[in-house]
C-alpha cells in the first residue's frame, strides 16, 4: 500500500508541535490517495513518546539506539536514508524547523528525492501535488509544482498546517533495528545552552511593548521603553533588534525566542514576520502601529494604526502620562 | 584557513510596497533598491573575522548576472579576497537545488577548509541550498549556526534552535555551516572603500567551465518550480484606527484600560 511518511520532531523528552502539525496534514493526503500514514521515530528510550504517537499514524516506525539521544543530522541521515529506501513512502513529510532545516536537504540530496521546503499549503490530485510557498519574507505567496517524479520530500512551515482531531488510529508500534555502528562521525553532538536568564521576563506581562526594525536606531530604544514603563508594561522586541544587538536575546519574541501571551500587545514598527507571529498570536488584544498599511502584522492585529512612529508614540505618551493624571 | 562564502544580490522588500509583475512569476522589482542577502553579510563578516583571527584567504562566490557584481565588490570591499561570478544564460530557473550543484561544481575548483552560507535568502526563502551544498561536496555541515570557534582540524558551532534553546555541535574539517543573522555585526562599507576594489577582477564561470551539462541546471536540472505568484490572503484583519494622533492616542488608551488592565 501506498505509504507516507512524517518524522516526528523531539527534543528533551517531549515532542514538537510540529509533529501533530505534520501528522494532521499526512493524515489528509493519505486520506485523499488512499495511503497510509507512518511516523518515524528516532531517539533512545523513547517508548513513551512512541505511545503517544500510535493514536496519529497507522504505524509508528521505532528506532531507539543511545547514539540518536541527542538530534544530529548525520545519525538522522544514516538511519533515514536505509528507512525511506526500505519503507519505499510515496512521500516523506518534515518539518522546516531548526531540526528539519538541518536534516531534509541533504537526506534529499542522498535519496535522489525532489525536495520543496518551507511549504504552508500542500494540496494533492492523485500524485500530483500543488504547494504553497512563501517569497520576500511573506510579502507574496507562491504556487509551486514539482518538476520531477515521485517520491518526494516535503517540509512544513510551523503553524501553518492545524491540528484537527480526528478518529485516533488504532495503530502499532513497530521496532527496527539501528543501522548505526561504531563507526566515527564528522559531527558531534556536545551539548544544549539554555537560553540566559535577563532581568526582565517578558512572558509574565500584562502589557507588552514590541518594537521592531523599524525603530532604526539603537538611540531610538528609550523612545518606546518609556512607553512601556508608563503603562507598566515590559518592553520586548522582534528578531532584528536582536540581531543588531539593540536589545539582549530574552527579550525576543518569536519561533527563536519567546512565546507570549499578555493581555495586550503593543506591536511598533514590526512588520510581521511569521516568526514573530508565532510568538504572539496568543495575545489577548494586538494594536499595531507601522507606517506600511500592508505589513502582515495588520493581518494579525486587533487595532491597526498606520502612523510614522516617530511622530505617533511621542503622542500617544504625552496622552497616556494625561489620562493617567486625571 | 581558506573560506569560500556564496552570497546572493536580492531585492530589499521589506519596507517596500511589492507588485507582481505582468508574467504573474515574479514581483516587479524596477523601483527596488537592491542588496547584499541580509544572512550573507553575516557570513561574509564571519568569514573575515576568522581571516583576521587566524590568516588564510577568503573566496566570495555568487551566481547571478552583471549586477551581482555589486554585491561582491562589496564583499571584496569588506575584505575578502577574491571573487568569482557563475553566470550562465542555461542558469536561469534555478531552483535551490539546481543552484546548488553549480556552486558544488564551482567549490570542487577551490582548495578550501571552510564554507560558509546565509541560512537562507530573503527573496525565495528555500533555507537549503547550503546544506545541498554540503551533502554534493560530501562534507559535514551544520546549519543555523550563531557562534562558531575553530579549533585546529575541528570547530565548534552553536545552533540555534527554537524557543531561545541552542545546541553545539563539533564538526571536523573541511565543513560547510549555514550562519544566521546576529551572529556578528556586519561592518560598514564606504564608498570609498567600494571604489578601491572597484578595478578588481571578478572571475566569471558558465556551464562549460563548471563540468555541467545544460540540462543538469536551470529549469531542467530543478526540480520544482514557480508556477505563479500571488498576493497573501489577508486574514480578518485589524480594525484601523483613523483621525488625529490625539484622537487615536485616546482610543488606544481605552482599549488599554479595557483589555490590558490598565489603572
Amino acid at each position: 500500500m501506498k505509504k507516507i511518511i512524517a518524522l516526528a520532531e523531539h527534543r528533551q523528552g517531549e515532542l514538537r508541535d510540529i509533529t501533530w502539525e505534520i501528522l494532521a496534514k499526512g493524515r489528509q493526503l493519505a486520506e485523499g490517495m488512499g495511503a497510509e500514514t507512518e511516523v518515524a521515530l528516532l531517539g533512545k528510550d523513547v517508548k513513551k513518546l512512541a505511545e503517544a504517537l500510535k493514536p496519529k499514524a497507522n504505524r509508528v516506525l521505532l528506532i531507539e539506539d543511545d547514539r540518536l539521544e541527542a538530534f544530529n543530522s548525520e545519525t538522522y541521515q544514516k538511519v533515514l536514508t536505509q528507512l525511506i529506501t526500505e519503507r519505499k513512502p510515496f512521500l516523506t513529510l518534515i518539518g522546516h524547523t531548526a531540526m528539519g532545516m538541518d536534516i531534509a536537504p541533504a537526506l534529499a540530496v542522498q535519496l535522489k528525492m525532489p525536495l520543496a521546503t518551507d511549504c504552508i499549503g500542500i494540496d494533492a490530485t492523485g500524485e500530483t501535488f500543488a504547494l504553497t510557498r512563501q517569497l520576500y519574507g511573506g510579502k507574496v505567496n507562491a504556487a509551486v509544482s514539482f518538476l520531477k517524479s515521485g517520491p518526494y520530500m516535503i517540509t512544513l512551515r510551523s503553524g501553518a498546517f492545524p491540528v484537527v482531531e480526528k478518529e485516533p488510529f488504532p495503530g502499532e508500534i513497530v521496532s527496527i533495528p539501528s543501522p548505526l555502528t561504531e563507526e566515527g562521525l564528522a559531527k558531534r553532538f556536545l551539548q544544549y545552552v539554555e537560553a540566559a536568564v535577563g532581568e526582565v521576563d517578558i512572558t509574565q506581562a500584562d502589557i507588552l511593548v514590541s518594537v521592531g526594525r523599524g525603530i532604526k536606531e539603537a538611540e531610538n530604544i528609550p523612545l518606546v521603553k518609556e512607553l512601556a514603563d508608563l503603562l507598566g508594561g515590559a518592553l520586548s522586541c522582534s528578531r532584528p533588534v536582536v540581531d543588531k544587538k539593540w536589545l539582549p536575546k530574552d527579550r525576543q519574541v518569536g519561533t527563536s525566542g519567546k512565546t507570549v501571551k499578555p493581555k495586550v500587545y503593543i506591536a511598533i514598527g514590526i512588520s510581521g514576520a511569521f516568526q514573530h507571529i508565532a510568538g504572539m498570536k496568543g495575545a489577548g488584544t494586538v494594536i499595531a502601529i507601522n507606517k506600511d498599511p500592508k505589513a502582515p502584522i495588520f493581518g494579525v492585529a486587533n487595532y491597526g494604526i498606520v502612523a510614522d512612529l516617530f511622530k505617533f508614540v511621542p503622542v500617544l505618551k504625552e496622552k497616556v502620562k494625561g489620562m493617567k493624571k486625571s | 584557513m581558506n573560506i569560500i562564502v556564496c552570497i546572493k544580490r536580492v531585492p530589499e522588500t521589506t519596507d517596500a510596497d511589492v507588485f507582481i509583475d505582468k508574467t504573474g512569476k515574479d514581483i516587479d522589482k524596477s523601483g527596488l533598491v537592491f542588496d547584499l542577502n541580509e544572512w550573507d553579510s553575516y557570513a561574509i563578516e564571519e568569514a573575515i573575522l576568522l581571516k583576521e583571527k587566524s590568516g588564510g584567504t577568503v573566496t566570495v562566490i555568487s551566481m547571478g548576472g552583471e549586477d551581482s557584481n555589486e554585491s561582491l565588490r562589496k564583499c571584496l570591499a569588506m575584505g575578502a579576497d577574491d571573487a568569482i561570478r557563475l553566470t550562465d544564460p542555461a542558469f536561469n530557473g534555478s531552483d535551490g537545488y539546481a543552484t546548488a550543484k553549480i556552486l558544488a561544481e564551482a567549490i570542487r575548483k577551490i582548495p578550501y577548509d571552510l564554507i560558509l552560507t546565509g541560512t537562507q535568502a530573503e527573496d525565495d526563502g528555500y533555507g537549503q541550498v547550503g546544506v545541498t551544498v554540503a551533502e554534493l561536496l560530501g562534507i559535514p555541515h551544520a546549519s543555523l549556526v550563531t557562534r562558531l570557534e575553530v579549533q585546529d582540524k575541528k570547530l565548534k558551532a552553536h545552533r540555534e534552535l527554537e524557543g531561545g534553546l541552542e545546541e553545539v555541535v563539533e564538526i571536523d574539517l573541511p565543513a560547510l555551516l549555514t550562519i544566521q543573522t546576529g551572529i556578528n555585526e556586519p561592518r560598514y562599507v564606504s564608498i570609498m572603500g567600494i571604489r578601491k576594489v572597484a578595478k578588481k577582477e571578478i572571475k566569471t564561470l558558465g556551464t562549460s567551465d563548471l563540468n555541467l551539462k545544460a540540462e543538469e541546471v536551470g529549469l531542467s536540472g530543478s526540480y520544482i518550480r514557480l508556477e505563479k505568484i500571488f498576493l497573501p490572503p489577508v486574514g480578518e484583519g485589524a480594525e484601523m484606527l483613523e483621525g488625529k494622533p490625539e484622537e487615536i492616542s485616546s482610543k488606544v488608551f481605552d482599549i488599554l484600560k479595557d483589555k490590558g488592565g490598565l489603572a
